[in-house]
């Protein structure tokens, strides 16, 4: 029997603001427990919630961004539940009115081109945190995290495998990182998510009972968790075993979810409109305004570098992976027109060295202007490509100018002809045997020569123009 | 009888203008006559007379060297304790915050000290402000000045009885459904509801927050008036607050041709004939004045104290939901544990040993009708009879300037005479809470007294915003009798 999975996600991210979603506190992350915290996050009794407007224009901005309807009035909801994170023992959130509906994701997998559809996007406050120390008999809470702004964004069940899972997070994350809307660290816990997952026999149109996972905080922990409740729930239909609706919640260490509670224990938030913010208006205007700043989205701009600098699609979909890079790439070609050793360049030598260094582009000293002027002495044959990248490495340890560098460790490439002729005949004097040697066909003996002429000039010598002029020079004999 | 504490403020501040009168004396006389009466009639929660007298020598001082001072410095004033005082015990007359200290003060408290008012004092309350008679007090029931036998009504009864005991010079106090306006009447002082966002709500200990409105408690028209204009503005820091300007212009007390709509389903069966005899010859007053009288109907209101017990008790149940032993407040330290979650464990005791019977119900009720399958049924419902209600004013304004009612269908009742039968004591709000529900500005005057020298109040419900007018009105009729100078006897 062939299983199909229905996989939709729910994804909570972290926005990017400096100020919490209902008060001025920052959100900044790893600072002391409950020192980013005020009266209006601490729940106090008295206090008022009021909306941070850049919440809300980033939350328009990834309506428009995922293609959502935005609603022209929005409204706030509590959430009521207990629990000791939960200041105010209610969310302040969106539930009958969210900022947007019905959008949709496009991402590829493979060759294909899939979508994904939104059911909504929606505001809502962070909780604190709860921290259980090994062996105390009491717990702690820290309200830094409370109140930062989350926004929500529900998918409809449209997944069928790992891989478009896999490739719908990516693509998602991209999205918002591009946006500005969060800067999507894992570690920081700005993405985490709930999936919720039937599985039918293939072919089949009714879908099974949804059990949703919750507690997964990495793409990794979203995709094993998948695939072992599908294998979990394969395994009841194939033995025609009834599957049933819960919540199961993942633990990671142990690789296994666990019953959370069935259906019939779920539990009951008491949705009511929040009486404490009246009900937003978001006119045409100011969508139009956050429209305008849209940047392009990382499918488009993939294609576009295709299309614009016939690159490949592998090349392109790494440029475009990360924002900073596909920006930092454009800016190079920008002042060295050429894309194919940009590319390479910022694929093979720039990488390792961010990689190395632990460093993005932007914590990194080296800029575009720098990179391009390097490569322009690349193109130029003023340096050879060990030097360049020698060079490369220095602009990251000390942020000082190529040509400096260059200047500097005389790595000067020698393309004067009369220069490399001068050498080229030492060589020769100095070698007779093995002119003899190229003489009688032992190709080995002509690089030996080349090797020769390179150690002459301290390796500043153009390799191409050497081999041009030994070939001349040798022919002369 | 100490005279000096029974003076409105406007009277005293122009004494101490004039050079007749201290700061000090003013607030000497108050805490005297706190420390003779307070054993008795209970109308603070927690006072701060060093304090306040300290503050009254220092304002002395600055007017001694001629310093320019507000208008209200160092009138001394009584703060509901559901206000937020930074610095201060706030405990909403519950055990649950019996030793809550806040390290904010609500913005009505910062706009005091900066008039440079002298607070006195927190007053006692129906715990966290539900409730009519000021009985549900985890400190104690507050008695009236006028028959210690008596409620003084509520919730913001321990403020009203202040005033009226001269124990304030003046007060604030919060009214979700009539808090301000019953006890104002029952005490015989003048209490303002502010139209709904007039006043930041901003350090108010929410009880329904699309229904709580702070205003003045005061002796007479002029004093709630200048109390309005301290308080009320627009505040960031509430998103429900109005960014309207309040009203400057001078009380005249020219009504003539004002028309005032008698709603004819507020004067018919259930109420007191006394009270019912004291509306009327209001009414007459108005009427000398050349004040056109109009019957107008509101036909929705019959559903109006239903429809606040399912809005009221839905958003108190979640607004209350904080009080759970974890951060502040009272927490039953020897919780069993009775299930998996030792934290629920303790939630759930703290909230039922801190919360008295009256919170406790109207918790359950809100919590029943947000539930799962009862939410529309009752919640939405309520609203949509809420818009009805406030419809009915809509159209009752279009052909009057006010609408007159009476406060209460009974002058004060004896203490525990209500408090067996909640719904009986929730329906002595028929004539507040409608008000409440549809977010207008009302406001109780002294109307006169029964043969039992018991007091009872006048209602004037104005168009939105239309503090003024209301005030005004009520000006009117202060000019033309004298119930809002008499004093409680023995005082
Ligand atoms: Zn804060």
């Amino acid at each position: 029997m062939e299983i199909e999975p229905v996989i939709g996600l729910e994804i909570h991210t972290e926005l990017s603001t400096q100020s919490k979603m209902f008060c001025s506190c920052s959100t900044r992350f790893g600072s002391s427990p409950n020192t980013q915290v005020c009266p209006v996050c601490l729940g106090l009794p008295g206090v008022l919630p009021v909306v941070n407007e850049e919440a809300v224009r980033i939350g328009i901005k990834t309506c428009l961004a995922l293609n959502c309807k935005i609603n022209k009035y929005t409204r706030f909801d509590r959430k009521n539940y207990y629990y000791p994170d939960l200041p105010k023992n209610y969310q302040i959130s969106q539930q009958y009115i969210p900022i947007g509906v019905d959008g949709w994701v496009e991402f590829e997998v493979g060759e294909e081109v899939k979508r994904v559809r939104i059911h909504n996007i929606h505001l809502e406050e962070d909780a604190g945190k709860n921290v259980h120390e090994e062996g105390k008999n009491f717990s702690l809470v820290d309200l830094n995290r409370a109140g930062i702004p989350l926004l929500e964004i529900v998918t409809y069940p449209d997944m069928h495998s790992m891989e478009e899972v896999n490739s719908f997070m990516n693509e998602l994350r991209n999205i918002l990182i591009y946006i500005g809307a969060s800067n999507c660290k894992m570690e920081e816990g700005h993405l985490r998510f709930e999936a919720n997952v039937s599985v039918r026999r293939k072919g089949d149109e009714e879908l099974g009972p949804k059990v949703e996972m919750k507690n997964l905080n990495s793409f990794r922990s979203v995709l094993q968790a998948l695939e072992y409740e599908i294998e979990r729930q394969g395994a009841r239909l194939r033995r025609g075993e009834p599957i049933y609706q819960e919540t199961r919640l993942w633990n990671e260490e142990k690789g296994e979810s666990f019953t959370m509670r069935f259906k019939e224990e779920a539990q009951d938030y008491r949705y009511f409109p929040e009486p404490d913010i009246p009900p937003l208006e978001i006119g045409k205007t100011w969508i139009e305004e956050i429209k305008a700043t849209l940047p392009e989205l990382p499918l488009k701009k993939k294609k576009r570098f295709i299309e614009e600098y016939g690159l490949s699609k592998k090349e392109a979909g790494i440029l475009v992976e990360e924002k900073e890079i596909s920006c930092f790439f454009e800016e190079v070609v920008k002042i060295c027109p050429q894309p194919r050793l940009v590319v390479n360049w910022i694929m093979g030598p720039l990488m390792r060295e961010l990689n190395e260094r632990g460093l993005t582009i932007g914590e990194s000293k080296l800029t575009a202007t720098k990179l391009a002027r390097l490569l322009e002495m690349v193109k130029e044959n003023l340096i050879t490509q060990t030097n360049a990248k020698y060079c490369l490495h220095e602009i990251f340890d000390s942020g000082e100018e190529p040509e400096r560098i260059v200047e500097k460790r005389g790595w000067k490439q020698v393309t004067d002809v009369e220069e490399i002729e001068k050498m080229v005949r030492e060589a020769i004097q100095k070698n007779p045997r093995a002119v003899e040697d190229i003489n009688k066909g032992k190709k080995t003996a002509f690089g030996f020569l080349i090797g020769q002429v390179m150690k002459l000039s301290q390796g500043k010598a153009n390799p191409g123009k050497v081999r041009e002029i030994l070939e001349r020079e040798l022919g002369k004999c | 009888m100490s005279k000096l504490s029974f003076l409105p403020a406007h009277v005293l501040s122009e004494k101490v203008r004039k050079g007749e009168l201290s700061f000090s004396d003013i607030t000497t006389e108050v805490i005297a006559q706190l420390e003779a009466k307070d054993k008795s009639i209970n109308a603070y929660i927690s006072r701060r007379l060093e304090a306040a007298l300290e503050e009254a020598k220092s304002l002395d001082e600055s007017l001694a060297k001629g310093e320019d001072l507000p208008s209200l410095a160092g009138i001394p004033l009584a703060v509901k304790d559901n206000i937020c005082t930074r610095g201060f015990l706030t405990t909403c007359a519950s055990k649950i915050l019996y030793n809550f200290v806040p390290p904010y003060n609500a913005t009505v408290v910062e706009k005091i000290k900066k008039e440079k008012m002298i607070i006195i004092g927190k007053t006692n309350m129906d715990e966290f402000a539900m409730g009519s008679s000021t009985e549900n007090s985890y400190f104690g029931t507050t008695h009236n000045p006028w028959d210690y036998q008596r409620v003084p009504g509520g919730s913001s009864g321990g403020s009203t009885a202040a005033v009226a005991a001269g124990e304030a010079i003046m007060a604030l106090g919060s009214d979700t459904g009539g808090s301000i306006r019953q006890p104002a009447s029952f005490c015989s002082v003048t209490g303002l509801k502010p139209t709904y966002g007039r006043v930041s709500r901003y350090g108010l200990v929410a009880f329904a927050s699309s229904l709580d409105q702070i205003g003045p408690i005061a002796r007479d028209v002029q004093d709630a008036y200048l109390l309005l204009k301290i308080i009320g503005g627009y505040d960031p820091c509430d998103s429900t607050s109005l960014p309207l300007p309040l009203p400057e212009e001078q009380l005249t007390g020219k009504v003539k041709g004002k028309i005032l709509g008698l709603p004819k389903e507020y004067l018919s069966e259930g109420i007191d004939p006394k009270v019912k005899e004291i509306v009327e010859k209001a009414i007459k007053v108005w009427e000398e004045m050349g004040c056109v009288i109009k019957e107008i109907t509101l036909p929705h209101t019959k559903y109006s104290v239903a429809t606040y017990y399912i809005v009221a008790p839905c958003e108190a149940s979640s607004n209350l939901a904080r009080y759970d032993g974890v951060q502040y407040g009272f927490r039953n330290p020897e919780y069993t544990i009775t299930g998996q979650n030792p934290v629920i464990d303790m939630m759930e005791e703290t909230r039922d040993q801190g919360f008295g019977s009256e919170v406790k119900r109207r918790i359950m009720l809100g919590t029943f009708t947000l539930s799962h399958g009862y939410f529309e049924a009752y919640y939405l419902k309520a609203q949509k009879v809420r818009t009805l209600i406030k419809e009915d004013f809509e159209k009752a304004f279009q052909s009057c300037d006010f609408i007159v009612t009476p406060v209460s269908p009974t002058p004060p009742f004896k203490i525990g005479e209500k408090v067996s039968d909640p719904l009986k004591m929730y329906l002595s709000d028929i004539f507040t809470i409608p008000v409440n529900l549809a977010g207008l500005p009302a406001i109780s005057i002294p109307g006169g007294f029964t043969e039992q020298n018991l007091p009872v109040g006048v209602q004037i419900i104005g168009k939105p915003l239309d503090e003024y007018g209301i005030l005004n009105l009520g000006f009117a009729f202060q000019e033309a009798t004298d119930f809002h100078k008499r004093t409680p006897h023995g005082n």
